[in-house]
């Protein structure tokens, strides 16, 4: 609708024109109360001007109506605009159950991006159109900010977490990525690009790629040779917790809290394995950091999420997922 | 204007009873205390500019090619830092509210005098800290000091910075104590609460948030010097720390901090609308008021900054919802301004002019800022160039307006002197319009998607940061020429009396410039604040 507004960043997701509406609804509120105050300021600055040296103003009394009226319906009109904005906020952190999840690390100053299938790229991403895609995002070192204003989304990356984004596609193109969080000397050469394909183009793109093994089998080669699967077996739980179905669930901790099982941590245990010890078990664990790159601990947990359709059949991992781990922050 | 030729030449007040360098480095009287900061914040504003019309000019090109991308961030990082920190926080208190303060409630001087010229060494004394990163090379995080950027991974002088924004924190709390003990203990007889100028109800709600709020910003940056120096893990996930926690100590303080800046500037506005409107504020105990509950909700709107920064969605919530109730306030100030307007005198001598314009932009960023409290659009616009020209509207629109309109006001009162009616009216004109031309733009470039505390950009943004930066060199010609006529009239300007703009206040019963003592024999006061007709019957010309 506003495609050829030279002033506007395309729209091409499916919140673009949600932010847009709720922007372009306030922005006409805005320009009639401006218009308001500055059409009175200038009226009464020009219909009261002072005619004598010594003319002073009519006094009058405060009108107790006016005051009330003039405070009521401002904040009416804000908490018009406070609901509606959070309906779409709340619409743009939680992805729908069939969003496929792509990983995200950045570093200063780049961004990684690893496709479900495997595909990695630098500082560009390729999707398809029409298909919801979530991204599970962490850095390396500073906080950086995730940013496309042609899908009107933005999150920020942090060192030592996990948060998501959410976006579909609407339309074909190539978009800018910008880093939005100050980031340090390269800042604002933290871009890339978005490219979104047909469907058909993106298989074929993705095929005709040297593509690597999908996240789920690194991930299952990485539990062997780091030895995971010496204590974590799928059939017995006297060393480990079997991790099968253990994705979305709730496990009790040693201090009697529970705790929900979601990417964030599951990333704890394997970085700080004691931080949070399930009741019933001893502290055996190694903790590895520094053993592991942030992109094979996302691998690894994309192998454990996989784990959890198998015990529970007809639960996809990604609708018992996408609760818990879709809000921003769990901290 | 009337007594021009009757002044006796040699009549003692505060400027000419002695001339000596240590009679103004070791004063206490309140006034010269307020000509002191006068100078020096005057001095880090003009740093500020220089280094913010560098920035600009980077801009005027898409590649970064006049200065190192390093080069950059050191200056925008100056920029914001000197002038949030040496500049707009105390430019209306510790020069105007210094000066005022005492004269508008009939007290010879401040609670604490030897504390108010503490605040000012104390003041420099974290400046030349300042200086100090500065001449090393500088700062490169940001006036925000993100962490763990700036704990562990900036390699430039954040300690020191640092240290000096915590230094200049105590002179601002030293102010703000001052303050409110002055306005609950020495009221003349008769000058209830609400006989109070609106100027020190403004005054009393920002002093509550200096000494509420700064002891927070003080211990955030300590403990990034705890980590950087010493290694513990406060704000580094790799040494077990929080990033985000840094983020809520620094806004809890600096959020409030923003109504440091823009309180004082409302309240400054007040005085200017009903002085040349020669009328009482409408509304003049919601005026009020509205001060005292900004000071306080204030402090419940941090966590606006952080709706995408891995807060909760209900956090967020909770914080946009507050974020829209502190709008209502400022908003009500606005509609009582207004309303104060209808049937009154007005007169448009230059004052007033930064008042009127005061509105106009007050309203533009505190629209924008209800905007940007709304999750669903602060989602995208987030550290764009939106929020920068927000918060330049409120701070630079806002609060510079007020200062120079508070300046222009007082300024025969300070000097005994009146600068050129013509260029400061060219000056006024020239900084509304180069303040739109250089920020309107940048409303339209954060909505399009340009982020904020870039060196480099891509190409379609050109045409508007272009823009911008022409409305800059205009801007920056309005600034520089108040400078020079006020400078001027010091020595040259015509005589001003003690009441040039037939004004009430008690500020005006004294001789121009004030005796030391600020008043010949202690006021008593028996009328309400902006009581025209009783001035009128007494004296009005
Ligand atoms: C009507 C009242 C106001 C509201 C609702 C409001 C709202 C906001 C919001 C939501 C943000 C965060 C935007 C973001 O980072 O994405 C923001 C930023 C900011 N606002 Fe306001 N604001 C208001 C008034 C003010 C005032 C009075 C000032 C200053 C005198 C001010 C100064 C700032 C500053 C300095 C920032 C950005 C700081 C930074 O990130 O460097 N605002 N405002
Ligand atoms: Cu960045
Ligand atoms: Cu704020």
């Amino acid at each position: 609708m506003w495609k050829n507004v030279p002033l506007f960043p395309e729209q091409a997701s499916t919140l673009a024109s949600e932010v847009d509406a709720l922007y372009l609804t306030f922005l006409g509120i805005s320009i009639f109360f401006g218009l308001l105050v500055a059409g009175l300021v200038i009226f009464f600055a020009i219909r009261y001007r002072r005619r004598a040296e010594d003319e002073i103003g009519r006094p009058e009394k405060a009108g107790i109506w006016l005051e009330i009226t003039w405070s009521v319906i401002p904040l009416a009109i804000l908490l018009g605009m406070f609901a509606w904005g959070a309906k779409v906020y709340i619409g743009a952190f939680r992805p729908p159950s069939d969003a496929v999840e792509y990983f995200v690390t950045a570093k200063q100053w780049m961004w990684k991006f690893q496709h479900p299938q495997g595909n990695r790229e630098i500082n560009e991403l390729h999707v398809p159109v029409g298909q919801a895609i979530r991204l599970t995002m962490t850095s390396e070192d500073v906080i950086h900010s995730f940013f496309v204003p042609a899908f009107r989304v933005k999150a920020d990356v942090l060192p030592g977490r996990y948060t998501t984004l959410w976006f579909e596609a609407t339309k074909i193109g190539t978009y800018h990525l910008f880093c939005a969080e100050y980031c340090g000397v390269e800042h604002s050469k933290m871009g890339g690009s978005i490219t979104v394909m047909e469907p058909a183009d993106y298989e074929m793109w993705l095929a005709g790629r040297d593509t690597g093994p999908s996240v789920v089998a690194s991930g299952q080669k990485l539990f062997r040779v780091k030895a995971c699967s010496t204590c974590h077996r799928p059939d017995s739980a006297t060393l480990a917790p079997i991790l099968h179905g253990l994705f979305g669930e709730e496990v009790e901790l040693e201090d009697g809290s529970t705790q929900i099982v979601d990417e964030n941590y599951l990333r704890e245990s394997i970085m700080n394995p004691i931080a949070k010890l399930v009741r019933g078990y001893k502290p055996l664990m190694p903790t590895y950091q520094g053993q592991i790159t942030e992109e094979e601990v996302l691998q690894l947990i994309g192998y454990i999420k996989s784990l959890a359709s198998d015990a529970t059949e007809n639960q996809g991992p990604e609708s018992d997922s996408s609760s818990p781990a879709s809000t921003p922050d769990e901290g | 204007m009337s007594d021009t030729v009757t002044t006796p030449p040699r009549r003692k007040h505060y400027l000419n009873v002695d001339y000596g360098i240590k009679s103004w480095l070791l004063t206490q009287d309140h006034k010269r205390i307020a000509i002191l900061y006068l100078i020096s914040i005057t001095f880090f504003f003009i740093i500020g500019g220089v280094m913010a019309a560098l920035i600009r000019v980077e801009l005027a090109t898409p590649l970064g090619d006049l200065v190192e991308a390093d080069t950059y961030n050191r200056l925008f990082t100056a920029h914001g830092v000197l002038m949030v920190f040496l500049f707009l926080i105390p430019s209306i208190p510790a020069v105007l509210g210094n000066f005022l303060i005492p004269l508008m409630i009939g007290a010879k001087d401040l609670a604490f005098p030897k504390l108010n010229l503490g605040s000012w060494y104390v003041y420099n004394l974290g400046a030349l800290l300042m200086v100090a990163a500065l001449l090393r090379g500088g700062t490169d995080t940001g006036w925000t000091f993100y962490t763990p950027y700036s704990s562990t991974f900036a390699d430039s002088e954040v300690i020191l910075t640092a240290l000096g924004a915590f230094v200049v924190g105590f002179s601002s709390i030293m102010t703000g104590l001052n303050f409110i003990v002055t306005i609950h203990r020495m009221r003349a007889p008769g000058l209830t609460w609400f006989r109070l100028p609106l100027f020190v109800w403004a005054h009393y709600g920002t002093s509550l948030i200096q000494v509420l709020g700064t002891p927070v910003v003080a211990i955030a940056i300590l403990l990034v010097a705890a980590e950087r120096l010493l290694h513990i893990g406060i704000f580094d996930p790799a040494l077990g720390g929080d990033p985000v926690l840094f983020q809520h100590l620094f806004w809890f303080y600096s959020h409030p901090a923003v109504y440091i800046m823009i309180l004082p500037s409302m309240g400054v506005i007040s005085e200017l609308i009903a002085a040349f409107s020669r009328k009482r504020i409408f509304g003049y105990k919601f005026v009020a008021f509205s001060s005292l509950a900004i000071a306080v909700l204030g402090f419940l709107v941090w966590g606006h900054h952080l709706f995408v920064s891995s807060q909760s969605i209900y956090a967020g919530l909770i914080f946009s919802v507050l974020s829209m109730l502190v709008a209502v306030p400022s908003a009500v100030k606005v509609f009582n301004w207004t309303a104060t307007l209808y049937q009154g005198s007005i007169s448009w001598q230059t004052p007033m002019i930064y008042a009127l314009g005061f509105i106009g932009l007050f309203v533009i960023g505190g629209l924008t800022g209800t905007m940007l409290a709304t999750l669903g659009i602060d989602m995208h616009v987030h550290d764009t160039y939106f929020v920068v020209a927000h918060f330049h509207y409120i701070m630079v629109g806002g609060a510079i307006m007020g200062y120079l309109g508070g300046l222009h006001f007082w300024w025969p009162k300070i000097t005994g002197r009146m600068y050129s009616v013509f260029w400061s009216k060219i000056a006024a004109g020239l900084i509304f319009v180069g303040f739109n031309l250089t920020f309107f733009p940048q409303f339209l470039l954060g909505y399009m998607g340009m982020p904020r505390r870039y060196h480099a950009y891509p190409e379609e943004f050109q045409i508007l940061n272009v823009l911008s930066s022409a409305g800059a060199t205009i801007l920056g010609l309005g600034y520089l020429l108040p400078l020079i006529y006020l400078f001027w009239s010091m020595r040259y300007g015509e005589r001003a009396g003690d009441n040039p703009w037939g004004a009430y206040g008690l500020e005006w019963e004294t001789s121009s410039p004030p005796p030391t003592l600020n008043f010949d024999e202690p006021p008593v006061v028996t009328t309400e604040a902006y009581d025209y007709l009783s001035l009128r019957e007494k004296k009005l010309a």
